[in-house]
């Protein structure tokens, strides 16, 4: 048979029926409408493509949207450790509901995220208040866009860390401290190799959704041109001027930078899979 | 186990509770100020104008067509994504064929894209100048910028939601208690509304709550292929968006805490389909 070498053989039916449909509705709304992206920047000419992704606003909007998602990422790593380290060590009155509550940035709107957050910072907002007098301004500066992401990229790290975390042996660390190590020696030599590779592909995760987001950033950055522009606010500026080939060659810069970060998530996610299995 | 021993090394696993305490503050503090302060502040000034105010902005007709709209999607989005997700989970999580891995990270390619991206792309099929732009218009068939590409766009954004979640589960599940069936002497069907269906159907709910909850939320994509016409081509974020720009910000909150309530439900659902699990591995 022709098959044998493709699957293994089995006795449960349905394989042709259920694979034949799967990519048959994968490529109608997925693969082939990606595909137009760069079928669209292939039929322009090379020149025109450079000159829109290197133009000094595009420019400008690749290190705010860069910057401020490495910086939210780095947020996120931090705070991100804390809470999944108190999740799954500590025990306290309420802990179910904070657990449910971190996938809260996954599940809300990213529009009603990003009215919420402008809302607080704004100059009369609950925070924003307070942040004048020590000369800082939030909304409606790149500090507007890293509050909004992360925002975002928080339930990434913790979500990636916490699983590890739990599963790790805790002998190992008993068995550390009883050879002499200190709390500090313990939590630098043996906690924290043992969950690098998890806060790793938090940041990634965290990093990878920042550079697309779109809603819950446009409200509290305000927008201005060269200073709070993100680089997926540039496409849909250019979609408004009917600018197809501008907004399409941005778009190609930004996929192709986000499949480089998945490929590498990837490789990170099984890495951990494979150390956790070992473990 | 409690030998003298163990009991004289201090156990790593109790940090000293000053310690404890004072991350749990750091962590409780952290996580109010960055995910339930905005939650908190949705609420609130959704009633600024009292009961009064928030009824009259949740049961204005704009608001009543964008809450039509958007239900229309879901109805359409998540049923086809659902079977989808079914087809795929099938073939991919019980059967063992070459590319496996490589459709498995297809499926997900959607959840890399940038929401803008999203929408972009159906415009560059379907828009004026796309692909098949000189045909609709010939036909008189308008896609994007009206209520099909809003649908399209959102099928894509949750394309990969439930066959993500069930892919997860049936692969744990492995396939030996389908082979008994059929051994037994079931068919096909009975099959799959016997043994494959009562075994992942807390996945599956949570994967279509997780599907639907997306589709009324998303914004950036519907965003870009929507033609932003009042109360023909809105959806439920995309009329928070006009109301806040309006100025009209406690419209714009009493119109958004409809969607941060289906948010909490969907969060709800998810403890309470992940303790069914549990307890069902147990």
């Amino acid at each position: 048979m022709m098959h044998t070498s493709f699957r293994r053989p089995s006795i449960l039916p349905g394989f042709w029926p259920a694979l034949t449909y799967t990519i048959i509705y994968l490529s109608l709304i997925v693969l082939i409408p990606l595909s137009a992206i760069f079928f669209k920047t292939a039929t322009s000419s090379w020149n025109h493509v450079w000159t829109v992704v290197t133009s000094p606003q595009v420019m400008a909007s690749y290190r705010l949207s860069f910057g401020a998602s490495i910086a939210a990422g780095l947020i996120s790593v931090a705070v991100g450790f804390l809470v999944a380290w108190v999740l799954v060590r500590y025990e306290f009155p309420g802990k179910a509901l904070v657990d449910a509550l971190v996938d809260l940035p996954f599940a809300l709107p990213t529009a009603v995220a990003g009215i919420a957050l402008t809302s607080l910072y704004a100059e009369n907002g609950w925070i924003g208040q307070y942040l004048p007098p020590l000369g800082i301004k939030v909304a409606f500066t790149p500090l507007g866009v890293i509050v909004a992401l992360t925002f975002i990229g928080l339930p990434f790290v913790i979500r990636s860390v916490q699983p590890v975390l739990a599963d790790a042996d805790q002998e190992l660390e008993e068995a550390a401290s009883s050879l002499g190590a200190t709390r500090w020696q313990v939590f630098t030599r043996v906690i924290f190799p043992l969950i690098r590779p998890a806060l790793l592909t938090g940041f990634a995760l965290a990093f990878a959704r920042a550079l697309g987001e779109y809603g819950s950033v446009i409200f509290i950055a305000g927008n201005l041109p060269m200073k709070t522009e993100i680089t997926p606010l540039l496409i849909v500026t250019k979609l408004e001027q009917y600018d197809y080939a501008g907004a399409t060659a941005i778009a190609a810069v930004l996929l192709i930078t986000s499949f480089i970060l998945l490929l590498g998530i990837n490789v990170l996610q099984r890495r951990t899979r494979k150390f956790m299995e070992a473990a | 186990m409690s030998t003298l021993a163990v009991q004289a090394v201090p156990s790593v696993k109790r940090d000293p509770l000053p310690v404890q305490l004072g991350l749990t503050v750091l962590a409780l503090l952290a996580m109010g100020l960055f995910i339930v302060l905005p939650l908190v502040a949705v609420f609130v000034q959704a009633f600024a104008k009292g009961w009064q105010g928030y009824r009259a902005a949740v049961q204005s007709p704009e608001t009543l067509s964008a809450i039509y709209l958007s239900l229309l999607t879901v109805g359409i989005a998540v049923p086809l994504n659902t079977v989808f997700g079914l087809a795929a989970a099938w073939a991919v999580t019980k059967f063992q064929f070459l590319g496996k891995n490589v459709l498995v990270t297809l499926i997900d390619i959607p959840f890399g894209v940038s929401p803008v991206i999203s929408g972009l792309i159906y415009v560059l099929v379907f828009g004026a100048q796309g692909w098949f732009g000189g045909w609709l218009s010939d036909h008189d068939i308008q896609i994007v910028f009206a209520v099909p590409g809003i649908i399209l766009a959102t099928t894509f954004v949750t394309f990969p939601f439930v066959a993500r979640e069930l892919i997860s589960l049936m692969e744990s599940q492995g396939t030996e208690e389908e082979e008994a069936a059929l051994v037994l002497g079931a068919s096909g069907r009975q099959m799959f509304w016997k043994i494959t269906l009562p075994n992942i159907k807390w996945g599956l709910l949570y994967g279509v709550v997780l599907c639907t909850a997306r589709a009324l939320g998303e914004f950036g994509a519907v965003s870009v292929v929507s033609g932003h016409i009042r109360g023909q081509t809105n959806t439920l974020p995309l009329h928070v968006e006009i109301l806040y720009n309006e100025y009209n910000y406690s419209g714009a909150f009493a119109v958004a805490s409809l969607l941060s309530v289906i948010a909490l439900i969907s969060l709800a659902l998810k403890k309470f389909v992940e303790r069914k699990t549990g307890q069902e591995s147990q």
